[in-house]
């Protein structure tokens, strides 16, 4: 076997030197294997510092700077999202923390349609939009949560497209317009508000799912958000919340400069 | 096949090389990303470090580009992209700015010499970004690579420069939207023309009715295609600063704690043994968004 470079990895055939092939595969699993025993052993280790630190018993974590978490985003894989219940405990975690400002996010929407059972368990919430048209988004006493899926995001994009596009259009046909078009980041911006898309971008984005991976959160809004990737739900603990949140209170950010 | 630098292997160079075929065998039973992105996070951290004179961290991290590259590409990564400047970091200082464009002149002029790692792995060199933002002498130099190496084919290399996401994506809306306003006025063209009955036109049976900019239509006007399997960031920071934000919907986002001067074959591997790991979970969302 030849390992050229640029070749793509020449996997072994396996009708060509069966020995070869089976030797190397189980190589790999075991390579793999011993990967999944040290990711067990990591969790275990997690989990028992996120219950020293629910427990009070890290002083570190005693108290949080929560101002510094303006707009705070979960994520949460969709095959998990229909754990309601763990998802309402999480938002009661971070409602009993003093977010203000909240994001709920799985690609399929299973969140968006348990929107109604999810808000009526938490005590204090108000959905984003009805802040929004209330004017009482400054409002810091109760928190707003906003939901949103896969469609908020490239194709909430596509529609503030079109939006510009036909504004080009419009002003192409006067002959009031540039010849080419030609659009800045803010008239993007404004595009967005105009068709329903206020939500600010998330200071913190929380990631609940096996893969640290933002899952197609609108692109739009992520431009300096903090990534955390916090597990699967069903292993979420409080104190892994205030861990992260604590871990945030402490990045500065240069933006580029 | 000769190193990057030209020089002759040692026999430490030579077992190096052997034992990393070896991880290789092992690794490629598995799938292998076909892009990985980098964002060089660290240069000047390093150099404050090891106490380097100004720009040497960005030295050091050239040649750690280049080992990751080698490796990426020996491992069968067809795509690579790099993230080497920002809209943003024009606001640092002016020296600052000019000594990175010049390194990156340095560096592509240096790229088309032979025994340099592009020939030695067929690499098309791609600049993708606002490249009117450039300098002259750098855009010219880019352009000057990118037309030497338009015929290889094996792999990619992605520069980003004068780069943001958001830049990006207005940029898709701005090429999407000239691309629709042509199919407009031909069919206005052609609308108009029959209604004056004129000959010298030929009547369409089936005229589609106009729909607008498509999702399609943004992602084929994305200066990066294919999308990312991984992004690593070095220094352990956590966010994208405005980074393939739109290609990263099902990508492995990876932030060790190394600053990119000291990212290293361990870092690489450990990115595609977490792709393996994630792979089936990652292509069923992606099916789901298609």
């Amino acid at each position: 076997m030849d390992l050229k470079p640029g070749a793509g990895g020449q996997r072994v055939n396996r009708f060509v030197d069966p020995i070869s092939y089976h030797f190397l595969q189980f190589l790999w699993r075991t390579l793999h294997l011993l990967v999944s025993l040290w990711y067990l052993q990591v969790s275990m280790v997690q989990m028992i510092e996120g219950f020293l630190i629910s427990s009070g018993l890290v002083k570190r974590y005693g108290a949080l700077d929560i101002d510094k978490v303006r707009y705070l985003a979960i994520v949460v894989d969709s095959e998990e999202a229909y754990q309601i219940s763990k998802v309402i405990q999480l938002l009661k975690w971070v409602e009993d923390m003093g977010v203000k400002h909240l994001c709920l996010y799985d690609s399929k929407g299973v969140l968006k349609t348990n929107k109604k059972t999810i808000m009526e368990s938490l005590n204090n919430a108000m959905p984003f939009e009805e802040a929004v048209e209330k004017d009482v988004l400054l409002d810091q006493k109760q928190m707003t949560v906003e939901f949103a899926s896969s469609s908020d995001g490239k194709e909430a994009i596509t529609r503030a497209a079109n939006v510009l596009f036909m504004k080009y259009l419009k002003y192409a046909k006067t002959g009031v317009g540039k010849e080419e078009p030609c659009f800045t980041e803010d008239q993007m911006d404004e595009a967005l508000k105009a068709i329903g898309y206020k939500g600010p971008e998330p200071d913190l984005l929380l990631i609940y799912g096996p893969v640290r991976c933002h899952l197609g959160f609108s692109p739009w809004r992520l431009r300096y958000t903090e990534m955390v990737h916090m597990g699967p739900l069903r292993y979420m603990n409080l104190g892994s919340l205030k861990k992260a949140i604590h871990r945030f209170t402490t990045v500065q950010q240069n933006y580029g400069t | 096949m000769e190193l990057y630098n030209g020089e002759r292997p040692s026999v430490f160079r030579l077992l190096e090389k052997y034992m990393r075929k070896g991880l290789y065998s092992i690794l490629t039973q598995g799938p292998i990303p076909t892009h990985i992105a980098f964002i060089l996070d660290g240069n000047r951290r390093f150099a404050k470090k090891h106490k380097l004179p100004e720009g040497g961290g960005h030295k050091a991290g050239f040649l750690a580009l280049l080992n990751v590259l080698t490796y990426c590409y020996e491992l069968g990564v067809k795509y690579a992209t790099i993230y080497a400047f920002s809209i943003d970091n024009f606001r640092r200082k002016p020296h600052e700015v000019q000594y990175v464009m010049d390194l990156m002149l340095e560096k592509i002029e240096g790229m088309i010499m032979e025994e340099s790692i592009i020939n030695a792995y067929d690499i098309c060199v791609r600049f993708v970004g606002n490249l009117k933002l450039l300098s002259e002498p750098v855009k010219t130099a880019a352009d000057k690579i990118m037309r030497a190496t338009a015929n290889n084919s094996k792999c990619v290399l992605l520069i980003a420069v004068c780069y943001t996401s958001t830049d990006e994506i207005v940029h898709a809306v701005e090429e999407s939207s000239e691309l629709n306003s042509n199919e407009v006025c031909n069919n206005q063209e052609l609308e108009e023309a029959n209604a004056t009955g004129s000959s010298t036109v030929i009547q369409t049976e089936n005229m589609e009715s106009y729909s607008g900019i498509k999702l399609v239509d943004l992602e084929k006007n994305t200066y990066i295609n294919p999308y990312p399997d991984v992004l690593i960031r070095t220094s352990g920071e956590t966010r994208l600063s405005n980074y393939l934000l739109w290609q990263t919907t099902n990508c492995i986002l990876y932030s060790p704690y190394a600053l990119w001067p000291e990212i290293g074959l361990r870092h690489v591997v450990w990115s595609v043994i977490n792709f393996q790991r994630h792979y089936s979970y990652l292509e069923k969302h992606k099916e789901y968004l298609k």
